[in-house]
């Protein structure tokens, strides 16, 4: 080491250092953090809660679950396993046909595959499947098909090209250029560097997907039921609506256990394909 | 065997990256391109396969002129070139054997390359080719759970697969430790020498380059500031590709000429890299 190594000050040096701070300008922090502050303050002010309405309505709440008891599978389970199984259908259909239209949506909408014209005709769609829930787009399926599952089902299947077109063209994006790049080197065609360079890299997450929107797709498809679009939702929106709820709560009680396989299902896969 | 002539590369960001390279590589030989970090040799390899494309200038190889080539054509010429790359670029997920057989990507249509129906005499090659780098018994082991060295022998038998008559090789030994490097490199310039390929090889490693290459071509800037034989590196010609430094200890002396792979070697040659660094 050299004198100017030893006349440097380690000691003073780290006294003086501290970590850097989240926001750099001193300004900057202290406004972002007092109109925090404020917000909180002028928000929680404004909330009105009338506490004498609450206390009544908590009654009426607990009334209302009460009546759920006990659930009645036996009255109307012809209609139940009708509306459960067409549940399952318009998930099935809508999942596959959902997943084979997205792979071409996600592949036209990863900057580094597609050319942009393609690119942002691609994003665009996607971007419309992902504005509208899916309860809006169901009601102008509706609203073309007429009630019944068939609307509900491509308003499912339109939902998914959105969902996976986007998550799976991220994945294209970050996949690992390098593989990519020694497909190419070898002479591949387009469709081979599509195949060897690319799907090997994102198969496990397109995998892992898939099976996440099938369990979404369930879920949604028992909303759906309540703007007419097909399925157990149609079940339990009549039950409701004539004060039969011990067969809505038959119904809520089946589409959990339902979602929850759905979910340890997809869980099992995403782990498998790791 | 391949020309290039006044080959340019600017990138988009306005970067000059190769400026007006004339290198000439005749059939057979092994010629390592050395320079700084951000020199171009990167891009000079890639240019020459057109993974990058150049701004101006040509490239020839054997009677073809790259750098004219449409699409289809290109595919083509990239069969005859074979490329090696730093971090083995290996697909991860696929089979020792899917490797190996993806460098016939270029022979194979797609729906037989989907369905793996390679035909048998390319199987049979890449087994032979396996068996030759020690790796036959690892034929459907993922590529991922391999050690850098067997990656890397992987990587070379899958640019061998495409009978190529020129190897592009790209840092084949950064990723390595030293004893590896030393392996890797005569690996691939006794396979170049067995077959008459003509390789070149880009490697930081100015005491590999001396020891294997039969012809040195320094890069600085993307100018090439020097081009001879192993035996002409004088510290004043790293100094000129490399800048100022002490290169006293870099350069090759006689008697490390016979050194081979062994434990105690192996430990004099890592200590001559950490030295030269």
């Amino acid at each position: 080491m050299t004198t100017a190594a030893l006349s440097f000050d380690a000691r003073a040096a780290a006294r003086a250092w501290r970590p850097p701070p989240l926001i750099e300008s001193v300004w900057l922090r202290y406004t972002v953090y007092l109109g925090a502050l404020l917000y909180l303050v002028v928000g929680l002010g404004s909330v009105e809660v009338n506490w004498v309405r609450a206390a009544e309505g908590l009654e009426r709440g607990a009334r209302f679950l009460a009546a759920f008891f006990p659930p009645d599978f036996v009255t109307h389970w012809f209609d139940i396993q009708e509306g459960i199984l067409e549940s399952l259908t318009m998930t099935v259909v809508s999942t596959v046909f959902g997943v084979i239209l997205s792979v071409p949506f996600a592949l036209g909408a990863a900057r580094n595959i597609a050319p942009l014209p393609i690119y942002l005709f691609c994003r665009s769609v996607i971007a419309i499947s992902r504005t509208f829930q899916e309860v809006i787009i169901a009601i102008l399926f509706v609203a073309m098909f007429g009630f019944g599952p068939l609307a509900g089902m491509i308003t499912l299947a339109f939902a998914t090209i959105g969902f996976l077109g986007k998550l799976l063209a991220e994945d294209i994006e970050d996949i690992d250029p390098s593989q990519a790049e020694a497909v190419r080197a070898t002479g591949a065609s387009w469709f081979q560097l599509l195949a060897w360079g690319i799907q090997p890299q994102v198969l496990p997450r397109f995998i892992g997907l898939t099976a996440y929107r099938f369990d979404i797709n369930f879920r949604e498809s028992a909303v759906l039921g309540l703007v007419g679009a097909g399925g157990i939702g149609d079940t339990l929106n009549s039950s409701l609506d004539r004060y039969e709820f011990g067969t809505s709560a038959a119904i809520l009680l089946i589409i959990i256990a339902i979602v929850l396989a759905c979910e340890y299902a997809s869980g099992w896969i995403r782990r498998a394909v790791q | 065997m391949l020309a290039i002539e006044g080959l340019t590369k600017r990138y988009p960001t306005g970067d000059l990256a190769l400026d007006n390279v004339s290198l000439t590589v005749p059939k057979g030989q092994v010629m390592a391109l050395i320079g700084p970090s951000g020199a171009g040799k990167s891009t000079l390899i890639r240019c020459v396969n057109r993974l990058v494309e150049p701004t101006s200038g040509r490239v020839v190889l054997g009677e073809t002129e790259i750098t004219q080539l449409g699409d289809l054509a290109l595919r083509r010429a990239r069969r005859r070139m074979g490329m090696i790359f730093q971090e083995y670029a290996l697909i991860e997920r696929l089979t020792v054997m899917e490797n190996v057989l993806s460098g016939r990507l270029g022979y194979v249509g797609f729906w037989r390359s989907w369905f793996r129906r390679f035909p048998l005499a390319d199987i049979e090659e890449a087994f032979r080719l396996l068996h030759r780098v020690g790796l036959d018994h690892m034929v459907d082991k993922r590529a991922d759970a391999l050690s850098g060295g067997q990656r890397q022998r992987v990587g070379i038998v899958r640019a061998l697969m495409q009978n190529p008559e020129l190897l592009l090789v790209d840092e084949p030994t950064a990723s390595l430790d030293p004893k590896t490097s030393r392996q890797i490199m005569r690996l691939i310039i006794e396979l170049a020498k067995e077959r008459g390929l003509s390789a070149i090889i880009n490697i930081h490693d100015v005491l590999l380059a001396q020891q294997f290459a039969e012809r040195i071509v320094g890069l600085r800037a993307g100018r090439i500031v020097f081009d001879g034989a192993p035996e002409e590196m004088t510290p004043e010609v790293l100094t000129r590709i490399y800048g100022e430094e002490d290169w006293s200890k870099t350069i090759r002396r006689d008697e490390d000429e016979e050194s081979k792979d062994g434990g105690p070697t192996a430990v004099t040659d890592a200590l001559k890299v950490v030295a030269a660094q």
